[in-house]
Formats: structure tokens, C-alpha cells, sequence
């Protein structure tokens, strides 16, 4: 469902991603982890069309990204971090905007936008103006018209990031809801997450893969059990007490 | 022919206009501005000139829109990349040239919402004498593409920079040299430099000349072909720069 193939991103002189390549299918939540600047963000915003890359493709249901971009987007929902929004728009509005540019058909509109509010559990702030929200409903919004279109690959870039527990929770247990017929790519900083969410996460650095495999296996790789060691021991290339890559 | 995806972005862009105070406040400075200007009691003005035309109206056209229209122009672009929502729009099936084309209508027509409150005016033009009505709609026209070729500018700097000022300053300066680029001391200051080809050509470039061509009633396609060049060569940058500078 979703397929990269040695993608690569150069700025200037900079080569930010090397020939990173995976595979995702249906009904799976993968994690993308991996220090700050890594190059996780710029991984996903090729995979969103939103940058073109210096090399190498992802298919989206079988579309090529820099072939058949709009194709490709048509099947994607995408988060970009700090969820940014149309501040002068109102919750409602804003989702039947999005829900218009993303193709939903006129007579299924309201009825989608029913469903993300609920999802989401958008209810109490449906009416209120984007710019008059908490961070927490924000994010929660940004998710919501990822989901509108009901698409078959979403991308979320930090979607819990600045969230308080409880907000973590509700969006970690809707990812989980929403991972059962849909393919999921997730990039976090937060390990516990990992566990929690993931079937299988990559581990990047300086914009290459280090690791590919599931959470218990980067957890096996600890005497300890400890997935942070590990973490960090891959990312570094420190050698750590009681972690055996 | 627009596209759907066109036309939606088209609405949203528009209505947001009315759902800021950058809208009303503009609305309110250009009636009132020109207002001003076309009826104050100075040398060529409406009173003075003691005839049933616009002429004093559309004589104050290009110098309202010269920092008015930047200031429109100025949040198009600079605005999506600094909130990043550029990255929410650029990922919905959208291209770019869409977007840019989207955007630049809606400001356009709400440029044309401006001029239409101006109409009373040209109420009170026919209440008053007898006027040419036909030399009134063209002095419209020539204000409204003038609009157009002025907004692309904006456009074009609205991406080429994050910040609004610089945006702004960027096109109110680019206004005022194609605004001028006809005029007596622009032309001998570059022909004292330049071959009479260039002075020619810079003298060609002038919106000022092609509009007050219009507005006197002189409709000709070259004039309007000037204007549709270059609102699709500002354009074009546009797209351009959206491209290259939407990662930044």
C-alpha cells in the first residue's frame, strides 16, 4: 500500500536523506523514529508530494508520487507537524473546505464531517474558530481532515507532540482504532509510543535507515529491556552496558 | 476552464477576506481615500473641473492602488508558508499553478468588489449632467486589469519572501517603477545611459500609459494584450517560486 523506494533529498550540499527504502500494508502502524534532524520530516513531506525528491519514488497505492502526484495524494491523509490550520476559519467550515478539495462527494460531506467530529471528539469546540482552540484540539482537528476523505495511507508527522497524557492517550487509542483498515506511518520522538502503537518502526539517522524490525526485537537488543538504550546506542553509534546490536 | 479543486480554493480565499479586518479596513481606506481625492476641493478636481466625468476619479485610480493593492497582495503567499499550512494545501490534490491561479482570481475579485463601491459615483456623475457613459465603463476596465497586473506583482513577491513588510515594500517599489516607467524624468533619466531601443521598450512597460490609453476610450487589443502578458509573465514567476521556495 505504501512503498519507497530508495528515496534520497539533497539541499545544496546537504544530503539530508539517503536512499531510504520500505514497505507498509494495510492494517499496519509504522513508526518512523529517529533523533531531531534525522531527516524524518523531510522523508515524509516527499512521500506527500509536497517535496519532490533528488531521487528515487514512493507509490501510494500503487501511484507513483512524482508521476501521478495527484493520484498518489487523492489516497493519502497527512498531519504535518504542529498541525497547522486556517486560523480564521471555523472548525466546520474548515472540514467542509478540506472535504471539498479532497473530492468527497457534495451529499456525503455533512455526513463525513459528522463522522470526524466524532471520531476526534471534536462535539464541543465544532463551532468554534480555529484560532481560539487549545494545541490539544488543534492536533485533533489537523487529524480530523487527514481523515476526511477516508483515505487508505496516512502519514502523521509528531501527531501527539505537546499533548498532555490524557490527549496522548485518546490520539494513540484512535490511531490504534483507525490502524485496522488503513496503513499508517507515524514519526515520533516519544519510544513509549513506539511500543504502544507500532507493528514494525524504522530507526533513522543523519538521513540514512539504521534499523528495520518490530519494537520487541529493538527491545530484545537491551539485557535490559530498556528501548531507549538501544535508541540511542543505534542513533550515536556509542557502545552501550547491556545493549548488543 | 477552472477545476473543481480551483474553484473551492477560489471561495475559501475569497471569503477570507471578510472574515479578517484586513478586508473592511482595506474597503473602508479605498472608498473613503478616493472619495476624498475625486471631490476635494483642490486644483482638478471633480467640482473644479465642471464637467459630468469620472475623469478626476480615474486620474487617482493608479496611486490608491499603489499601496492599497500590496497590501492586499502581501499575505498570499507569505502567509501559508510562514503558518506552514502551505504544506496542508500543497498535499491536497492541488497543483501549484491551481493554487497560485486560485488565489490570484479571488484577490482579483475582491478587488472588483472595491471598485463596485465605488458605483454611486457614477450615480451621482449622471444625476448631475450627462456623461459618457461608454468612456466611464472603460475607465473601469482599464482600472480593473490595471488591479490585475499589479496583484500578480504582489503575488509574485508575497512568495518570494516570508515576511509581509518586505513583500509589501518589494511591490509598492515594483508598482511605482512600472507605474512610471513612461514618465518624462524616468525616460531621460535612462536615456541618458541607455540605447533608444531600451528607452523605447521601458517606455512600453509603463501600466500608467496603457491604462490612461483605455480610460480615454481608446480600447485597443494591443493595450489589452499588454495587460494579459503581464499578468501571465507575474504569474508564471509565481508558480516558480512557490516551487522553489515552498521547503524554506
Amino acid at each position: 500500500m505504501l512503498e519507497v523506494n530508495s528515496i534520497s533529498k539533497k539541499f545544496d550540499n546537504f544530503q539530508a536523506v539517503k536512499n531510504v527504502s520500505f514497505k507498509a500494508k494495510q492494517g499496519e502502524v509504522l513508526g518512523f523514529l529517529g533523533p531531531n534532524g534525522a531527516g524524518k520530516s523531510t522523508t515524509m513531506k516527499m512521500i506527500t508530494g509536497f517535496l519532490d525528491s533528488s531521487g528515487g519514488d514512493a507509490r501510494i497505492c500503487g501511484h507513483s508520487i512524482s508521476l501521478e502526484p495527484l493520484e498518489a495524494q487523492r489516497n493519502l491523509g497527512y498531519v504535518p507537524e504542529n498541525a497547522p490550520l486556517y486560523e480564521e476559519m471555523y472548525v466546520r467550515e474548515f472540514l467542509e473546505f478540506v472535504a471539498k478539495m479532497r473530492e468527497v462527494k457534495n451529499e456525503k460531506i455533512e455526513e463525513r464531517i459528522n463522522q470526524v467530529i466524532r471520531m476526534c471528539s471534536l462535539e464541543a469546540v465544532e463551532f468554534q474558530k480555529l484560532e481560539t482552540l487549545s494545541k490539544g484540539y488543534k492536533r485533533r482537528v489537523s487529524l480530523a481532515q487527514a481523515l476526511i476523505h477516508d483515505p487508505k495511507v496516512l502519514i502523521l508527522d509528531e501527531p501527539t507532540d505537546g499533548l498532555d497524557p490524557n490527549q496522548k492517550h485518546d490520539v494513540r487509542a484512535l490511531i490504534k482504532k483507525l490502524a485496522r483498515d488503513k496503513c499508517i506511518l507515524i514519526s515520533t520522538h516519544i519510544l513509549e509510543e513506539v511500543e504502544e502503537v507500532c507493528d514494525r518502526c524504522i530507526i533513522i539517522g543523519e538521513g540514512e535507515k539504521l534499523f528495520e524490525g518490530s519494537p520487541e526485537e529493538l527491545k530484545s537488543k537491551s539485557n535490559k529491556g530498556r528501548i531507549q538504550d538501544v535508541f540511542r546506542a543505534i542513533t550515536t553509534g556509542q557502545k552501550l552496558q547491556g545493549v548488543t546490536l | 476552464m477552472m477545476s473543481k479543486a480551483t474553484k473551492h480554493l477560489f471561495f475559501k480565499e475569497f471569503s477570507s477576506y471578510f472574515k479578517t479586518p484586513l478586508g473592511y479596513v482595506f474597503l473602508v481606506i479605498f472608498l473613503f481615500g478616493i472619495g476624498y481625492l475625486t471631490f476635494e476641493p483642490g486644483r482638478g478636481s471633480f467640482f473644479y473641473m465642471r464637467e459630468a466625468s469620472m475623469a478626476s476619479f480615474f486620474r487617482y485610480i493608479p496611486w490608491m492602488f499603489l499601496f492599497l493593492i500590496p497590501a492586499v497582495s502581501m499575505r498570499l503567499w507569505s502567509e501559508e508558508r510562514k503558518s506552514g499550512t502551505i504544506e496542508l494545501l500543497l498535499t491536497m490534490p492541488v497543483t501549484v499553478k491551481e493554487a497560485v491561479i486560485a488565489k490570484f482570481l479571488a484577490s482579483w475579485a475582491f478587488l472588483g468588489v472595491a471598485l463596485a463601491g465605488t458605483l454611486p459615483m457614477i450615480i451621482t456623475v449622471i444625476y448631475l449632467g450627462n456623461p459618457d457613459l461608454g468612456v466611464i465603463v472603460l475607465g473601469y476596465i482599464a482600472s480593473f486589469l490595471m488591479a490585475g497586473a499589479l496583484l500578480a506583482v504582489g503575488g509574485f513577491f508575497s512568495a518570494l519572501t516570508k515576511n509581509q513588510v518586505i513583500s509589501f515594500i518589494l511591490t509598492v517599489c515594483t508598482s511605482f517603477l512600472l507605474i512610471m516607467a513612461g514618465s518624462p524624468p524616468i525616460l531621460e533619466f535612462i536615456s541618458a545611459f541607455s540605447p533608444r531601443y531600451f528607452v523605447d521598450l521601458f517606455e512600453a512597460l509603463s501600466v500608467l500609459n496603457h491604462f490612461e490609453a483605455i480610460e480615454r476610450g481608446v480600447f485597443s487589443l494591443s493595450n489589452l494584450w499588454f495587460f494579459g502578458v503581464m499578468i501571465t509573465c507575474w504569474l508564471y514567476g509565481n508558480i516558480i517560486l512557490v516551487n522553489e521556495n515552498k521547503a524554506n
